[in-house]
Formats: C-alpha cells, sequence, structure tokens
C-alpha cells in the first residue's frame, strides 16, 4: 500500500517537477528535486489534492516535512 | 495532470515562428503563476509572449517612475492588476465618513495611472477588475447603505467600465464575470492566499489567461469574423428532410425553446458584426423553407451571407465558404452537433476552430458563451451591416458572370469613392481596418484610435480614408492609406490596406492617383513603398511591380513627374457629410 502510493505520487511530482527521472522514498525533501521551490510546492500541493480528491489545510501543511509526512497525511485524509 | 502544469509544461516547447508580444504584467499579489500560465497558453496560441514581470507589489512605483524598467522596453501591452482582498484592506482603513466616497477616489487614483502610463508608452492597457465580494458586515443590507464594502466595490467596476468607454486602447478583463461563472470557491484557495498571496486558484489560472491572451489576440487582429452552423440537431432539433417544417423542434415548446435560445443568441452576434453562413447536408430548398416559413425561426434568410446546402462534402463546402468571403479559416468557427462531420472536418482543416459540442442541446448557448469565441477591441455601426455586405457581394458575383468583359462590367457597376481624411467619424473605423485587415496590407501596421489621432494631427502625415459604393449597395470604408513625408523630397507609403471584399475592382489605380495627388501637393518627387510579407500577405507580393514602382533595395520607388494617371472605373465623389456616408 505504502509503496503503491510512492509509485502514485512520484508520477504527479515528475510532471510538477518536470524531471522523468524522480523517484520517491519517505525520506525524500525539497532539497532532493531541483525544482521544487515555494512556487512548484503549491502546484504539487493542488496537483495531488486533485488526483486524490482530498483537501489539505493549512494547519497541516505547515507540518510537511519530507514526503513520508505527505503520504501520512494523505492516507488519513482518505481514510477518514 | 492539472491544466496549470500542462500550460508550464508548454514553456519546453519550440517557439520558432510564433509571433512575438512583449507585455508587462503588474500586480499586487504574488503573480509568477500568473505569468507562466500566460506564456503556456500563448504557446498553444502559437504566441511567444515577452512577458516584463515587475516585482511585487510595485505597480505605482513602476507607472509614476518613467525611468522605471517598465518603460525600458517597448511593450505592447500592459496588464495591471489588483485584487478585491488589497482593494478591501485598504477600505477597511478608510475613515467611516470617507467610505462614501471611497470608489470615486480610488477610480480618480488609477484614472491618474492610466493617464501617465498613455503618455509615456503606445502599449495597449488592460485592466482587471474587482470580483464583487460581499463582507457581510452588514449582510443584505450593504445594498441599502452607500459605505458598504459591496457598493463601492460595484461602483469601482463601473467607473471602470464607463472609463473603458471613454478611453482609447484601455480594456478590462473581467474577473468579476469570470468569478460569477466559476464561482468564487473555485476562483481562490484560501490557504494560498493566506499563505502565499495568491489571490487566483491554480485551476483558474489558466481560464484568466485565457481571457487575457484572448484580448491581446484581438487586440493583434487575431479575431473570430464568421460563424458557420449546421442545420439539423444543431440550429433545430430533428431532421428537416424527415420530419418536415411541423415535426422539427424549434420555439416555444418543449426542447424548442433550447433551440430558440441558440438562434436568438446567433441573431445578435450578426447585429454585432459576425458572419453567420450555413453548412449542412440538407436539400437547399427544404432547408431554406424553415428560413422563410417556420413561424419560431428566429434567424431569417437574409441574416444568413452564405448558405451551402447540398450534399458536398463538408470540407468542400467551408472551402467554398471561405473563398466567397475571402477570409482566413483561422477566423471561422464551425458548429456542428455530428461528431463524426467535426472530425472530419478538423483533420483536413486545422486551423477551423471546431468546438467540441456537448451532447444535450440544452448546453449548446452556454458551453459556446463560455468560450468567448467572439473577443473584440471594437465596435462601430458598419459593424452590423457586414451580414449585408456580404449578400450584396454574392449579387454581384452573379451579376458578374453576365458579362464576358471585365471592363464591361467593371464600367456597368458603376462604382464612386469618396476620400476623405482621419476625423470623429472615420478614424475608428480606420483603426479597426487596421487590425481586421491581413491579405491587402502591405507593411501589416495595426493602429490603435490613439495611435490615428497622432498621425491626423501631425503635420508629416497625410491620410487617405476611401470609402467606396456602386450600384448595388454601399461597401463603407474599404482602404486606407497613410502617407509620411520623410525628407523633402519623398513621401513614404507607410500602411496601403484594402479590404478583401473589394478586390479586382481596380481600387488600387483609383488610390494610386490619389497618392500622387497628394505628394504633388505636398512638392514631394518621389513616392516610396514598401512590402513586408507577412503568411497572409501574398496577395500584394507584386503590387507595387503592378503599379509600375522600380525596385531599389528593400523598397519601391515611383517617380511623380513621369507618372500618368491610371485608368479606373471609380468616379470620385463630391466631399460628402459623415452622415451621408452611414445611411446611403
Amino acid at each position: 500500500m505504502g509503496k503503491d502510493l510512492l509509485e502514485e505520487l512520484a508520477i504527479i511530482f515528475r510532471e510538477v517537477f518536470e524531471d522523468e527521472t524522480i523517484t520517491l522514498s519517505r525520506n525524500t525533501t525539497a532539497t532532493d528535486i531541483e525544482q521544487w521551490d515555494s512556487l512548484t510546492h503549491i502546484e504539487m500541493i493542488v496537483a495531488v489534492e486533485k488526483h486524490f480528491s482530498i483537501r489539505f489545510n493549512s494547519m497541516d501543511l505547515k507540518k510537511l516535512e519530507n514526503v513520508g509526512d505527505l503520504t501520512d497525511m494523505i492516507q488519513q485524509k482518505r481514510g477518514a | 495532470m492539472l491544466e496549470f502544469t500542462r500550460l508550464k509544461n508548454n514553456l519546453k516547447k519550440n517557439t520558432e515562428g510564433f509571433t512575438t508580444i512583449r507585455l508587462a504584467l503588474l500586480c499586487d499579489s504574488s503573480s509568477q503563476h500568473l505569468n507562466l500560465a500566460l506564456k503556456g497558453y500563448g504557446i498553444d496560441r502559437q504566441l511567444s509572449l515577452q512577458i516584463y514581470e515587475a516585482e511585487y507589489d510595485q505597480i505605482e512605483q513602476q507607472v509614476f517612475d518613467t525611468d522605471s524598467e517598465l518603460y525600458s522596453t517597448n511593450q505592447e501591452a500592459v496588464i495591471i492588476s489588483k485584487s478585491s482582498h488589497k482593494l478591501l484592506d485598504e477600505f477597511y482603513v478608510t475613515s467611516l465618513e470617507d467610505r462614501n466616497s471611497f470608489a470615486e477616489r480610488k477610480f480618480a487614483h488609477l484614472k491618474n495611472m492610466f493617464f501617465v502610463l498613455q503618455n509615456a508608452t503606445k502599449a495597449t492597457l488592460i485592466h482587471t477588475n474587482f470580483q464583487e465580494l460581499n463582507d457581510q458586515v452588514f449582510g443584505s443590507f450593504a445594498s441599502n447603505v452607500s459605505h458598504s464594502f459591496l457598493y463601492q466595490v460595484r461602483k469601482l467596476n463601473l467607473l471602470l467600465m464607463e472609463e473603458a468607454q471613454a478611453r482609447q486602447g484601455f480594456f478590462i478583463c473581467d474577473v468579476q464575470s469570470l468569478t460569477t461563472e466559476h464561482g468564487l470557491q473555485h476562483v481562490l484557495d484560501q490557504k494560498h492566499l493566506v499563505k502565499a498571496d495568491l489571490i487566483w486558484s491554480l485551476e483558474f489560472l489558466p481560464l484568466l489567461a485565457k481571457n487575457m491572451v484572448g484580448l491581446i489576440e484581438a487586440c493583434k487582429g487575431r479575431l473570430k469574423k464568421c460563424l458557420v452552423l449546421d442545420l439539423d440537431n444543431t440550429l433545430w432539433g430533428g431532421v428537416i428532410g424527415d420530419d418536415g417544417l411541423e415535426g422539427i423542434q424549434l420555439g416555444d415548446f418543449g426542447i424548442g425553446k433550447a433551440f430558440t435560445r441558440f438562434q436568438k443568441w446567433i441573431k445578435q452576434l450578426k447585429q454585432r458584426g459576425i458572419i453567420i453562413c450555413i453548412c449542412s447536408k440538407n436539400n437547399e430548398a427544404i432547408a431554406k423553407e424553415v428560413f422563410e416559413k417556420h413561424p419560431d425561426s428566429i434567424l431569417k434568410l437574409e441574416d444568413i451571407a452564405v448558405f451551402a446546402a447540398n450534399w458536398n462534402n463538408k470540407v468542400d463546402n467551408l472551402h467554398f465558404i471561405k473563398n466567397t468571403l475571402n477570409i482566413g479559416f483561422d477566423a471561422m468557427v464551425f458548429v456542428d452537433d455530428n461528431p463524426f462531420e467535426r472530425n472530419m472536418v478538423k483533420e483536413a482543416i486545422p486551423e477551423l476552430d471546431v468546438p467540441e459540442m456537448p451532447e444535450d442541446p440544452v448546453d449548446y448557448l452556454p458551453f459556446l458563451q463560455a468560450l468567448n469565441l467572439f473577443e473584440t477591441v471594437s465596435y462601430t455601426e458598419e459593424d452590423s451591416l457586414r451580414t449585408q455586405l456580404y449578400r450584396q457581394e454574392a449579387e454581384r458575383v452573379s451579376y458578374q458572370q453576365v458579362y464576358k468583359n471585365e471592363n464591361d462590367f467593371l464600367d456597368s457597376l458603376q462604382m464612386t469613392a469618396a476620400v476623405s481624411t482621419l476625423n470623429s467619424f472615420s478614424l475608428p473605423r480606420a483603426a479597426q481596418l487596421s487590425q481586421r485587415s491581413n491579405q491587402f496590407n502591405l507593411r501589416t501596421v495595426r493602429y490603435t484610435e490613439t495611435e490615428l489621432e497622432a498621425i491626423a494631427a501631425s503635420l508629416n502625415y497625410s491620410a487617405l480614408v476611401v470609402s467606396l459604393q456602386d450600384r448595388f449597395g454601399d461597401y463603407g470604408l474599404i482602404s486606407f492609406i497613410v502617407l509620411k513625408k520623410i525628407s523633402s523630397a519623398e513621401l513614404f507609403i507607410e500602411s496601403w490596406m484594402m479590404s478583401c471584399r473589394v478586390l479586382k475592382r481596380g481600387v488600387e489605380h483609383f488610390v494610386l492617383n490619389q497618392i500622387v495627388a497628394v505628394a504633388k501637393k505636398l512638392n514631394c518627387q518621389t513616392i516610396v513603398g514598401e512590402y513586408i510579407p507577412t503568411p497572409k500577405n501574398e496577395l500584394v507580393k507584386d503590387h507595387y511591380a503592378k503599379l509600375g514602382f522600380r525596385l531599389n533595395g528593400n523598397y519601391w520607388l515611383l517617380d511623380v513627374a513621369s507618372f500618368a494617371d491610371k485608368k479606373t472605373f471609380v468616379q470620385l465623389a463630391a466631399a460628402k457629410n459623415t452622415n451621408e456616408v452611414i445611411s446611403a
């Protein structure tokens, strides 16, 4: 389950950050991905929200430190 | 994929051969995403937008400092966007007694800014209007009090519209209408608004970019001029050949209402100057009967410029319509309910706009309205007569077939032309011709009304505005020539354009005689012409050669002293007053 979600996210990341070689682990952070800045971050969040039909709240986003946090948040929102 | 991401990824595409447009983007909120969306959507439209993006919230600094980066490049358009949220902040720090006049004072400030901008640059000015937010401080009672934000923001929007009606080269990007259409909750995302000062959601930005680019394209003369319609299940429900006049669905009953509403809208477009044509697989006589006899048909035969109902394939018919009207496929829209026909047409004519119509006829109208196909930046009374002009042309074509000799035909037309200078009547029409004319246009200079006012006032310039009529009717303003004295002995033809409706009438010979007369009056010995090729003006590649100019480098020269007046079938009309030109 966790693995599949990472792969699903990777597809979105490759589009948004314009890099076909991106692979994700729970430890991936913005420093690992060249195009990941404050502008593309917003785009990534919107793309993830749309893809999973969920809505993050701004408090969630503040706590976001790595891809692992993101997958946890997605699972929590989807489970709810 | 997000539409925004698709647009952003467009930026990787090769833009070779695209038209370049330089524009400045000034926002009081975060503008980087809008910048990307504009460039990306531009690439969809084969435009390479070179955008100068001002620093965050630096609108006034950029505009009022004439040494600012804004003025360092020749911008063709300046887009200014101010957010309603910033406006609301400003409103809240305004004292209660001053809130009654908040809109007026804000407007005076904006107007001053427009004035400064337009004095310093020739750029087209595009300003977003404000979202009419109700902060619910007064609830519904906001309408009852003049110092509510809702009242003041609505008033400000109205003042901006009035300014757009009065000020040349100034256009509103109607964010408020777009917000009504898509819903405020989709237009903004509160968390990005709060955290990143991003006032438009990423979902909305592509729509906003489309609207802004549409306006800029219209300024550049990229307009839709013609709507071509299928008949069965497009303009009425059912099949006229099978169901008969009484059987088709049209009028006040059931689903017929959807088609009636659609026809009413088409009629309005026709009155605005969009040319309406029919392209349908049908028996012509039976199809025409609906327009002549059906009591609920809003559209009548005289509303249709070219009626192509037959059993030929639609691609051939569309070519026929295009050739009759003498316009490009990129200026036409084809509406057909049948996906098979649409695909065939799209494949054969990729530059034609063929909307993917919804299946349910009740959705036709809102769907097409949302596409905003018929953007324009000008409107004159003559526009409403356009279909009539094209119908007259069709009559002339059939009349021409009676004459074997072309000169006899031209003579029989009894053409008279009026030549005037730029005045309050002719100026908007001349500007419009310069924006619309692509084929018979030697240098394709697009003039705004402001630029023409400057030309009219300049001693170095002489402009000729030519209107034509013949025994069949009035063509209106058909040719526009801008002459510039570039030295004591040389008169340069800065622009020479003509409506393609009057091709092959020998009007260019008549016009050349007029140009030579101007040269003589200004004591110029040489007339200098230039042909600047575009993808669309090959028609006039040999224009100057045919008229007896000789090539010298990139320019064409004509010696005034040795020039003998060209034979022409066009009589010079006595100077008329402007009212007659309209009513004739």
